[in-house]
């Protein structure tokens, strides 16, 4: 962990937005079964973000291998590669100011190309592949640009309902500057069918939401004959401007 | 017609799913080789300044089962109460404690568990001094949205009594959920999801 290796600029330290709480899912949607016995049934209470959950960890470029964003090669055996179709992700952390979020940490996982996770508690019944973890990592650069290699998922199905399947996703945890901005979510790809069949998507009650999780084929930052790319911006919680901020005492 | 503000909507939540162990902690999930060592197994050395202590406990859904695929993360003040940020102003915090730390819930019992020290006052927005505590966010496979709640320790009474966030909750009877048993060598936090006995979560 390194502070302040990242950036020149003074360090903001304005409270986030409130949270868009029905922007969300809710925590209690039965139509995903598990989130029955798991979602809070009383009131949140409301904290105006204190030191606490202004500041939040940062992660340093050392941190990173070589491999890290790389999920075609980075569980590899030497000179074999994933099997599935060759896809660079990539796209921008952005605030909700518009401004991006430089040192961003991003972790992503992801099922291989039939639909398998490598997981001991998964039991579907596509195979491994020898050559694909399913994880990977990488850290945003000033502007808030990142990028990873994979394959693309594959869908599968799931315990839920008899039938249900989840579309092809990679998942992604945040971590922006301050601790209230984390944030987990997943990644669908343009031309699903299923994302609108999913229960789990469906948690989202607007389409709006929803269409900003969907990432685009973007033909021209494929690599010719190589790998097609998707476009994938996300977006954390922006922050107050410290123009005419109380003082807090005691600072 | 007004100008437009311009702002974005953040990202919409999802869950972290089943496997979020294999993204967060995949050494942990038998995924050897990608990394190193998982992040955030670590948060002291020798040469950290506090208390050590340890934190340990389980996040129990609404039936009392404990969850075996949840991933906690923890996020606290040094022992002089300065956070290891770039946002932190107020001085340079122990370079040798991260604040930070991760722990998957482990596929036995559901346990969580944090070498960690304990930490010191920080201030709140007007100044008055919080009772030390420990930040907690917690995802897992049925979780929608990460859920936002504190640890306090139970020892420090007097602390918690002026606390101006433990002051906020209405319900007093609920206060106890947040605030940690001295366990041995450690404290002990179980997280409640519902219930009778469902933590206090915070909308931050």
């Amino acid at each position: 962990m390194s502070s302040g290796a990242l950036s020149n600029s003074k360090p903001e330290t304005g409270s986030f937005f409130q949270r868009d709480l029905g922007w969300h899912p809710p925590a209690f949607t039965p139509e995903y079964k598990t989130s029955v016995l798991r979602s809070p049934q009383k009131a949140l209470i409301s904290l105006d973000n204190t030191l606490s959950e202004l500041t939040g960890p940062v992660f340093g470029h050392n941190i990173l291998g070589e491999k890290d964003n790389d999920l075609i090669h980075n569980f590899a055996q030497p000179g074999e590669s994933a099997i599935g179709p060759r896809i660079i992700v990539y796209g921008r952390v952005l605030d909700e100011r518009g401004r991006g979020v430089d040192g961003a940490l991003l972790e992503f996982w992801q099922a291989n190309a039939g639909g398998r996770y490598r997981h001991k508690k998964e039991g579907y019944i596509a195979p491994l592949d020898p050559n694909f973890g399913g994880c990977g990592r990488t850290i945003t650069d000033e502007e808030g640009n990142y990028s990873l290699r994979t394959i693309l998922p594959g869908p599968y199905p799931w315990p839920n309902r008899v039938n249900d399947w989840r579309p092809a996703h990679i998942h992604f945890s945040i971590f922006g500057h301050g601790f209230a901005q984390r944030l987990i979510t997943q990644m669908y790809f343009e031309g699903d069918p299923l994302i609108w069949k999913c229960p789990i998507v469906d948690t989202i009650p607007g389409r709006e939401a929803i269409e900003g999780l969907v990432a685009a084929l973007d033909m021209e930052a494929t690599l010719p004959m190589d790998a097609r790319a998707y476009k994938f911006d996300i977006v954390l919680r922006g922050r107050r401007s410290t123009m005419f901020e109380n003082r807090l005492e005691g600072n | 017609m007004v100008q437009s503000l311009g702002r974005l909507k953040e990202s919409a939540s999802q869950t972290a799913g089943p496997y979020v162990h294999i993204g967060l902690s995949p050494n942990f999930a038998e995924i050897a080789g990608v990394y190193d060592a998982d992040l955030g197994i670590s948060m002291v050395n020798d040469k950290t300044r506090g208390e050590r202590i340890t934190v340990t406990g389980q996040v129990i859904d609404g039936s009392g089962t404990p969850l075996k695929d949840a991933m906690v993360e923890v996020w606290q003040a040094d022992a002089d109460g300065l956070y290891n940020s770039p946002a932190e102003m107020r001085g340079s915090a122990d370079a040798n404690f991260s604040g930070w730390g991760r722990s998957p819930t482990n596929m036995q019992d559901g346990e969580f568990r944090f070498e960690t020290i304990k930490p010191g006052r920080v201030p709140f927005r007007d100044g008055r001094l919080m009772a030390p505590h420990i930040s907690f966010w917690i995802v897992a496979r049925g979780i929608n949205l990460g859920l936002s709640t504190r640890m306090y320790f139970a020892d420090e009474e007097a602390a918690n009594a002026e606390d101006p966030v433990l002051a906020r909750i209405e319900h007093r009877v609920r206060v106890p959920t947040l605030l940690a048993p001295r366990d041995g060598n450690g404290y002990r936090f179980d997280i409640h999801l519902q219930g009778d006995k469902e933590t206090v979560f915070f909308d931050i």
